[in-house]
């Protein structure tokens, strides 16, 4: 539904996005982590088409977000991270205001607001003021915004930044709600709501994917220990003979590639570089690289999970 | 088409439940009122005076022009008043937008920036024209009391709708280069003035320089108009002035975009 293909966004010379890449499939939730600051609005900009890409190219629901923007957009529906609201309109009259901008029909219109008034239970307050409602309501009017004419693509940015845990329950709710119906790209800083309300997870860092997964792997690298990723030059047969027999190894992958050179993922409890290297080496194999890809993520997740309380 | 309505309408609707368009429509109706009344004050003085030398000479008094003596002077100012408010109009035209961040919005839907520009736009010689309407009452006393010619009015009021428009195009141009209102009053209502000025420059630059300076100034193509007289080229010279208004307000917001 979904296609992102090597996106890349300068602001002057200061680089927000740099090749960020991931596919969004039918119905599905994506969620998109990242700190603050780490190109996750500029990411969803690009894709609602607020603003072009520097390089690269995105496809929404088979239409390119540059050649065909008008396109998108009337199958996008999107709420920025400030919900953008007219203050001194009442809520119903925002509503057909922009089910007149997204193109909906003079006959259509009316069921149209109703049924994404009901969707976002905004019933009690249709006929107050946008200006007067808490924020927690506003949220909820440009949530309903964003879901008028039905859109195939929901993009929500950062949809419950700024409220309280009623409010934030009650919006985390609203849009599990979504799923099947549409497809949603959702961004987030704080891990565990992306856990409750997505299905897929991109972390993005200094505008960069540094994972994909489901959220659950990703718990599960992170609590499961040590991530090693070796390139070895030698016979796969010989690598695994060489892995074997370390104890402190719980699993690992190879790949070999025609070259000669084995592509090997290990996991493990603890920290077992040096081990890993000294067997390598002294099975008489060539060890070409050696890395962790613990502190990355490790990092981000202590940033995100310890940047905001965890509501139940 | 029906973008752009929806666009106007909601200025439009917007205008209306705002205070700023009920004070500007109020002071401008009594700015205009002041200057009528003081200007039919002298009108009816000189009348008097006529009618008493008349008397003393035994002789017809001379004919009075209410459309030369009142009603030209009364489009003049009408014009001068404009100038100062409808920076007002303009000023939040597009400012709003980018200070409420609902410029997401009407990027992010199947709108084009024209679009936008063009029934913000409408919407601000609507609200022009509705600005405009108390002052008609001020012609009508004329012809309840008078017996001033249509054609010279109606003519003006043309005029002060074409130039009005000009204006607007060019409050609007200002309005999508900042989110501060009050900047973009203050930087519509230079702008305007210099537009206005320009001409009193024109007889010390030399001929070739000064017909283009009294070409480009907004003023003199208004002068025709409320002396009666239609001319094209005039019309002409205000529908460029809009188109290029408007031209460049959206590229501006287009380079906006851009740039980011």
């Amino acid at each position: 539904m979904i296609d992102v293909e090597g996106l890349t966004r300068y602001y002057g010379e200061k680089r927000a996005i740099s090749d960020v890449s991931f596919h969004v499939k039918e119905g599905e939730i994506l969620g998109m982590l990242g700190p603050n600051a780490a190109g996750k609005t500029t990411t969803m900009r690009i894709l609602t088409c607020f603003m072009p890409p520097t390089s690269g190219k995105a496809t929404i629901g088979g239409y390119d977000i540059f050649e065909h923007s008008m396109d998108v957009r009337r199958i996008t529906g999107y709420l920025p991270e400030n919900p953008p609201l007219y203050t001194d309109m009442s809520v119903t009259d925002y509503l057909d205001f922009v089910a007149k901008l997204k193109g909906i029909d003079k006959t259509k219109r009316k069921t149209e607001v109703d049924s994404v008034v009901e969707k976002a239970a905004l019933g009690d307050v249709q006929t107050r003021i946008i200006g007067k409602l808490s924020k927690g309501y506003k949220q909820r009017v440009g949530l309903a915004q964003s879901l008028l004419n039905n859109p195939k693509i929901v993009i929500l940015d950062e949809p419950t930044v700024g409220l309280d845990p009623k409010q934030i329950i009650e919006i985390r709710e609203l849009i599990k709600n979504l799923r099947g119906e549409h497809t949603v790209i959702l961004s987030s800083h704080i891990l565990p709501e992306i856990e409750q309300t997505c299905e897929r997870v991109v972390i993005i860092n200094d505008g960069r994917v540094v994972a994909e997964d489901t959220p659950e792997n990703l718990m599960l690298r992170l609590k499961g220990g040590e991530r090693t990723q070796l390139q070895i030059e030698g016979k796969e047969t010989d690598v695994k003979k060489a892995l074997n027999s370390i104890k402190e190894i719980k699993s690992f992958e190879t790949t070999a590639d025609d070259k000669g050179i084995v592509n090997v993922v290990v996991e493990s409890e603890k920290d077992i570089r040096k081990m890993l290297a000294k067997n390598i080496v002294g099975e008489g194999l060539g060890l070409l690289e050696l890395s962790t890809d613990r502190f990355t993520l490790e990092d981000i997740f202590l940033h995100l999970t310890t940047k905001e309380e965890e509501v139940a | 088409m029906k973008e752009i309505f929806a666009i106007f309408q909601k200025e439009l609707k917007t205008s209306y439940y705002s205070l700023i368009a009920y004070i500007v429509i109020g002071l401008f109706t009594a700015i205009a009122g002041y200057f009528f009344f003081s200007q039919l004050s002298y009108f009816v003085e000189m009348a008097f005076r006529e009618m008493m030398m008349a008397q003393q000479y035994r002789m017809q008094p001379r004919p009075m022009n209410v459309n030369l003596m009142l009603v030209r002077p009364f489009f003049g100012v009408l014009a001068t008043i404009s100038l100062f408010f409808l920076p007002i109009i303009t000023m939040r035209l597009y400012s709003e937008e980018k200070r409420l961040g609902t410029v997401e919005l009407l990027y992010t839907t199947p709108v084009t920036p024209m679009q936008i520009i063009i029934g913000k736009f409408l919407s601000g010689v609507a609200l022009y024209i509705v600005l405009l309407i108390p002052s008609m009452f001020f012609q009508i006393l004329l012809f309840v009391y008078g017996d001033p010619e249509f054609w010279p009015i109606f003519s003006g009021y043309l005029g002060l709708i074409l130039m009005g428009s000009a204006f607007i195009s060019i409050g609007l141009f200002i309005s999508t280069t900042t989110e501060n209102q009050i900047i973009s009053a203050i930087g519509g209502f230079a702008l305007l003035l210099i537009l206005w000025v320009i001409g009193f420059s024109a007889s010390f630059v030399g001929p070739t320089l000064g017909s283009v300076l009294s070409y480009v100034s907004i003023i003199n193509h208004f002068e025709d108009f409320s002396q009666g007289v239609i001319d094209t080229s005039h019309i002409a010279y205000y529908l460029l002035f809009i188109s290029v208004g408007i031209y460049f307000s959206t590229k501006m917001i287009e380079s906006v975009k851009w740039r980011a």
